[in-house]
């Protein structure tokens, strides 16, 4: 898996847009459990990023990730501004310093743990990290492998399923106690999202 | 020349922050400087790291900044907000864990008395200890 500034544009270009086609079915998943914003949020956040698209695109990819997750810090309006925003400028900090696609993990992993730390929360806990954690551990285990993409894709969706059993104790669905569950958390389906359009991009271009 | 204690309001609503503030100002004065913001970038519900970042600048003061909130995101939005702050004014803004019209009231009242940062923010906070 290589990756090109200009296959790093296409992966933005598709995310963003997977994300704010996927608007509705968030802000769908959010009013059962949070404060319905999440579909409306994320996507004023990656339009932002998709009229930076250019500037992204002529950037170094550890400049290109921070300026996205800055971008999102600054244009989201809710709680997954800073925790997006947070996972893009923590892996673009962390690129700074390795090479892809070796240390692929590594880099994933930096963006995680700002996750964690910005929402002081960990796995298991009805949010976007029930999603990358796991994705993570893919990364970790199964490096190298022809059909990593494809685990990856897996994995995010059978993640994101596992979150409907789950009682919320972080953020706005904790406040529904045991009523949270049964439903799917919006923070791990738009990480699915994500992760899927990413994962659709590099298949095109392998 | 400012050595008292400043206060920002953020609110998920520009309704509610400014309302806070007003009562802020009418019950305990204006000599503490009360900043505040609320509303997404469109101007929905919602909280804006940007604006929170301009609150806090200019609400400055050498001795501090104190943050109250209302629901979730404008709390983690303001800790990425300090964040992003220069470097040396990062060390002197706290957000408080207390409720946003009360704790902001106790909040600037106990900084018109010229109390510390950590003071002004204990003071707020035992609203949420009971």
């Amino acid at each position: 898996m290589t990756l090109q500034p200009d296959t790093f544009k296409s992966l933005v270009k598709d995310a963003a847009e997977q994300v704010i086609a996927s608007a509705p079915e968030l802000t769908a998943l959010d009013q059962a459990i949070g404060d319905g914003d999440h579909g409306s949020n994320m996507k004023r956040g990656f339009q932002a990023v998709l009229g930076k698209l250019d500037t992204i695109g002529a950037q170094p990819l550890d400049e290109a990730l921070k300026t996205i997750g800055k971008t999102l810090v600054m244009t989201v309006g809710g709680a997954s501004g800073p925790l997006y925003g947070s996972f893009f400028l923590a892996a673009g900090e962390a690129l700074s310093q390795k090479e892809l696609p070796e240390d692929l993990a590594e880099v994933f992993g930096s963006g995680v743990n700002a996750v964690s730390a910005r929402g002081r929360s960990q796995a298991g806990e009805k949010t976007m990290l029930d999603v990358l954690v796991p994705v993570l551990e893919i990364l970790k285990a199964e490096a190298g492998r022809s059909d990593l993409i494809e685990r990856v894709r897996a994995t995010a969706s059978e993640a994101v399923a596992r979150t409907a059993p789950m009682q919320a104790t972080k953020g706005r669905a904790s406040f529904l106690g045991s009523r949270s569950i049964g439903h799917i958390d919006p923070g791990a389906k738009s990480s699915c999202v994500l992760l899927h359009a990413v994962c659709s991009t590099l298949e095109a271009r392998q | 020349m400012n050595d008292l204690v400043s206060i920002v309001i953020v609110s998920h609503s520009m309704d509610i922050a400014k309302g806070t503030a007003d009562m802020v100002r009418q019950m305990v004065g204006s000599e503490v400087k009360v900043a505040f913001c609320g509303g997404d970038p469109d101007g929905g519900l919602g909280t804006n790291v940007g604006r929170i970042m301009d609150a806090i600048n200019d609400a400055w003061s050498s001795k501090g900044v104190a943050i109250l909130v209302d629901l979730g995101g404008a709390e983690t939005n303001s800790e990425m907000a300090v964040e992003m702050l220069e470097p040396e004014r990062r060390q002197r803004v706290v957000v408080c864990n207390a409720p946003i019209v009360e704790g902001a009231v106790m909040a600037a009242t106990e900084a018109a008395g010229g109390s510390s940062l950590e003071q002004v923010k204990a003071v707020a906070e035992e609203l949420s200890a009971g």
